[in-house]
């Protein structure tokens, strides 16, 4: 039995670290938030303090309980997004991947259609028919922004299903008369799941960008704190122009960390997939002490032995695969 | 040519199926959002106006939808796409206004930016485990801000603070638009900041694709046999950048749909007047004729781009004109 285990390189570290932050965030963020985010009887545009670490609003809220509450609509609205969006491009990308023929060319279409229509315009169509009520749930938005999004995941496992489906293993499922069905999810499914993962983290990284672009275009409900809303009152009320930095920087700070963190993570998946990045992520360092020159050389892809090596890279190379 | 013809063919599926989303999406969607709109007219339009309304959003018609939706296309083909209600004009001609200002800005943008990515990117890979693999995090790190977020702090450091760069808009509003040298200095010196704001956002991506296509290639035979034959090392990176910069042009028709969404709203940051600026207004105002129309004209901007990407493509792979690999 392979176990599978993510490159412990300092990048992989960086992200999971950044993430688990932010989950706890989302659970505890409303309880430990000083204020409610929408009471607004403070005083007005106030510098940031130890009353208020990040200042007050034009409207005399507290920007600080914003920040901590908007990281659960966010977060929430992301992972519904990005659960949906993967498990649409599962069923269609496997679908189409396995089955061939007709099935592959329509489906493949479907996924080709919805690759070249750009995503934000469309999200904005159907987000401007919502009715307000709508525009507050979290399912429903993230129901419509997978509906924009699923389309690069399923075209990423497509082809790793084709290359999977004349592998010996899946052959042999078929000789001994296994259902297409058991075929696809028991035989070809476990093994798209470092693919299945990466797309995953791609898919929840785009929906937490479409979900803040539509609150700060004014498209999600007004009366749910997250962070894009929070940029869309300071822009309302012209905070780049008066220098209110702590009103816009912080919630687009805590977007790119949550961003960048995901990223990272991604990184670490490319390299348990491709090795020839994983080698090219061991750093300076590590090849020195392996008594390899700094500088690669061209046309040759450096491979440690485990056995001819110190154990510190030893270790270092163990943050690959495990068998 | 078959291969051209296949992606021509998706196109001209897409572009149907937006019409046609275009068609369906404010006949389907719940609670009527139309009739409240026009509710709210009654008195600022004239009774022709509500008229047109009715029968682009099908309210209150007694016609079937295959009528309607017979009518519409008729409309389409006439280059029809209504009535702005906010601005009481034509959607074409509001929409005339502002494309140039978009296609210039996000144009320019974009190809500096898939030109500097794809050549760092090419380095990046070149030189790997070296130091330079620090640019990759910070890379990342941009990569995940949103557009309108970095613009908006590029404003406030740049334009704002240090007033290296004049402030919004697309122009000087003192000056005469017109052909001369004045003006035309004045469009480029406030494009200077919205554009650089692009790249930065956008580069990361080509950068990275880049460079990991580039440790890919730089394993062949082929790069280790030109380094046997004792090639300068400049042809030898030319030799394999040539190779590893295919999958990223085939990515590139792709990735336009992004970008253009991501930098509609940096003219918004900027109040540059082009459709992402349009697009906040119709926003905001639920100017249903104009968001409509937006849409439309950006997806079909968008698959004109795809299809010249593709274009380019197949110009430089000559696998894909024998087999059909798409």
């Amino acid at each position: 039995m392979k176990r599978l285990r993510l490159p412990r390189s300092p990048k992989v570290l960086v992200g999971v670290g950044i993430e688990l932050f932010f989950l706890v965030l989302t659970v505890i963020g409303p309880w430990i938030a000083p204020y409610n985010p929408s009471y607004n009887g403070f005083a007005q545009n106030l510098a940031p303090s130890a009353k208020h670490w990040l200042g007050t609003t034009a409207l005399g809220e507290d920007i600080f309980s914003q920040l901590l509450n908007g990281a659960r609509a966010t977060i929430l609205v992301a992972v519904v997004a990005g659960l949906v969006a993967t498990l649409i491009a599962m069923i269609v990308g496997i679908s189409a991947g396995y089955l061939g023929g007709k099935a592959d060319d329509g489906l493949s279409m479907l996924s080709n259609v919805f690759l070249a229509i750009p995503g934000l315009p469309l999200l904005i169509v159907l987000d401007s028919y919502l009715p307000q009520a709508d525009r507050s749930n979290s399912l429903i938005l993230g129901l419509v922004i997978a509906l924009t999004g699923w389309a690069w995941g399923a075209r990423v496992l497509r082809a790793q299903t084709m290359s999977l489906r004349n592998r010996d293993f899946v052959e042999a499922s078929r000789i001994i008369g296994e259902s297409r069905w058991r075929i696809m999810t028991v035989e070809i499914a476990p093994n798209l799941l470092p693919i299945l993962a990466s797309s995953l983290l791609f898919t929840i990284l785009y929906s937490i960008g479409a979900y803040v672009t539509l609150a700060y275009i004014g498209l999600t409900s007004t009366s749910v704190w997250n962070w894009g809303t929070m940029m869309f009152w300071a822009q309302a009320n012209n905070a780049p122009l008066v220098n209110q930095w702590y009103w816009f920087v912080p919630p687009g700070v805590c977007i790119a960390l949550v961003g960048a963190g995901l990223a990272l993570i991604n990184f670490g998946i490319d390299e348990f997939i491709n090795p020839r990045l994983r080698e090219a992520g061991l750093t300076s360092k590590v090849l020195r002490r392996a008594g390899l020159s700094r500088r690669v050389r061209l046309g040759v892809t450096p491979v440690l032995r485990e056995t001819s090596s110190p154990r510190r890279i030893h270790r270092s190379l163990q943050a690959g695969v495990q068998r | 040519m078959r291969v051209i013809g296949r992606r021509l063919a998706l196109y001209v599926v897409t572009a149907w199926v937006a019409i046609t989303v275009n068609f369906v999406i404010p006949r389907l969607m719940p609670g009527n959002p139309i009739q409240t709109m026009i509710g709210k007219l009654t008195n600022q339009v004239t009774p022709q106006e509500i008229q047109a309304i009715r029968s682009a959003f099908g309210v209150g018609l007694s016609q079937n939808w295959f009528t309607q939706y017979w009518h519409y296309l008729g409309q389409l083909v006439h280059g029809n796409l209504g009535v702005s209600i906010t601005l009481s004009t034509p959607v074409t001609t509001v929409l005339g206004n502002a494309i140039p200002w978009t296609v210039g800005l996000i144009g320019v943008a974009t190809v500096v930016s898939f030109v500097l990515g794809t050549v760092s990117g090419a380095l990046l890979g070149w030189t790997r485990g070296s130091s330079l693999d620090n640019l990759i995090p910070v890379a990342t790190f941009f990569q995940a801000v949103p557009y309108f977020f970095l613009g908006t702090v590029a404003f406030l450091i740049f334009s704002n603070h240090l007033g290296w760069f004049p402030g919004q808009g697309a122009y000087n509003l003192s000056l005469t638009p017109g052909f001369h040298w004045s003006y035309i200095a004045s469009v480029l010196r406030y494009g200077e900041l919205p554009a650089f704001t692009i790249i930065l956002s956008s580069i990361a991506g080509w950068m990275l694709g880049m460079r990991n296509m580039m440790i890919t290639t730089v394993g062949e035979d082929y790069v280790l046999m030109a380094v046997a034959k004792g090639l300068p090392r400049r042809r030898v990176i030319w030799h394999a950048a040539r190779n590893a910069v295919l999958p990223s042009i085939a990515n590139l028709s792709l990735a336009i749909g992004l970008v253009v969404s991501g930098a509609l709203l940096v003219e918004l940051v900027f109040n540059y007047p082009g459709v992402g600026d349009l697009l906040f207004h119709a926003v905001s105002n639920e100017d249903y004729p104009l968001i409509q129309g937006i849409f439309l004209v950006i997806t079909l901007c968008v698959l004109a781009a795809n299809f010249l990407a593709d274009l380019v493509y197949f110009s430089l792979d000559p696998r894909t004109r024998t087999a059909a690999v798409v």
